[in-house]
């Protein structure tokens, strides 16, 4: 099969497939690595949840809200760029 | 003497990238930079605060994971927007606007809260799961516990951010850097590695490391059966030798 193309490789364990899941993620990994990380998650539903999990997580961190403006903030900001308009 | 992960992954050999990378975001088009740019040297307000609508909530957060009191990070930040426009004359455009913008920024955080900033290692040694949750052979003795139903349907909004903001403050100061500006704000790894000045290796090392955490917060507050033995989200100490004898002392702290 496909990773005969490669040279013999032992198949992934678990605490190694969880250390590769950013670089999964980056597109980090060799063709190789790839392709044994992927055999692994398709047999292993714990790897697979955990992936999901740090896609999740991904997720959330996306939706903390930023910092709001305050209008005062705004108003020194806008006197600030008026100074510097002035000093030209 | 099994490796277990960083090692296994840090020593993975460069390689071009496959073609997933191809999915981060975008880099800002230039074009809405050079018009902004223009505007702006020509003492546009207009376009000044666009530029602040933009990008002011953003970098207040960045700057308030720096420095804890709020009036101090305002302060950074004032003094972010007072150095691009000194430097708006010299600007090459060689970066994005916001890549630039975020780089004086975060140097100027760093230095005012240069509590635990620079010489702090880009990768602390410890796995990313605990060790002790794995067999022998490395298989999971005590897998992933259920909680993305949990946190998506059960949990109101305001605590799920409350607790990742929480879980983010007690992140290491690299790895906070890096998932802030990743996965909060959304900066490419590229533009993340500019900002930072890291390499893309470290700052999928830090990355890793603090995703890996903000995971095990996630799970320690949502999971759906309590942890024995209490392994809460910080996983320093040794990686154990995996078969036999190994250290499996203390990954917690």
């Amino acid at each position: 099969m496909r990773l005969s193309l490669f040279r013999r490789q032992r198949p992934l364990v678990c605490q190694q497939v969880v250390e590769m899941v950013t670089d999964y993620l980056e597109g980090a990994l060799s063709a190789a690595d790839r392709a044994r990380f992927e055999t692994h998650l398709a047999g292993c539903p714990h790897c697979t949840e955990y992936l999901a999990q740090i896609r999740e997580t991904i997720r959330l961190a996306g939706r903390i809200t930023p910092e709001d403006l305050t209008p005062e903030m705004r108003t020194d900001l806008t006197d600030l760029y008026r100074r510097w308009r002035a000093d030209g | 003497m099994s490796r277990v992960g960083r090692a296994e992954t840090v020593m993975v050999p460069p390689r071009p990238a496959s073609p997933v990378s191809c999915t981060l975001p975008p880099m800002e088009p230039d074009v809405s930079d050079e018009l902004l740019l223009r505007a702006l040297r020509s003492g546009d307000e207009q376009a000044f605060g666009t530029l602040v609508d933009l990008y002011y909530g953003s970098m207040l957060r960045i700057a308030l994971s720096f420095v804890r009191s709020q009036a101090v990070a305002e302060e950074v930040v004032q003094d972010t927007w007072l150095a691009m426009l000194r430097g708006l004359g010299a600007f090459q455009g060689r970066s994005s606007l916001k890549t630039w913008l975020f780089s004086i920024l975060v140097n100027r955080a760093r230095t005012t809260g240069a509590r635990e900033a620079r010489s702090v290692p880009v990768a602390d040694a410890g796995p990313v799961v605990d060790a002790s949750r794995f067999g022998p052979s490395g298989t999971w003795a005590e897998p992933p516990e259920h909680w993305i139903e949990e946190a998506e349907s059960r949990v109101d909004a305001e605590r799920l951010r409350q607790l990742l903001r929480t879980a983010m403050d007690g992140l290491p100061i690299r790895q906070r850097e890096v998932v802030l500006l990743r996965d909060v704000e959304g900066l490419s790894s590229t533009e993340v590695c500019e900002v930072l000045a890291l390499t893309e290796a470290n700052q999928r090392v830090l990355l890793h490391r603090g995703r890996g955490k903000l995971r095990q917060s996630l799970e320690t507050a949502f999971g759906d059966s309590p942890i024995v033995g209490g392994s809460s989200g910080g996983s320093s100490g040794g990686s154990s030798g995996g078969s036999s004898g190994g250290s499996s002392g203390g990954g917690t702290r």
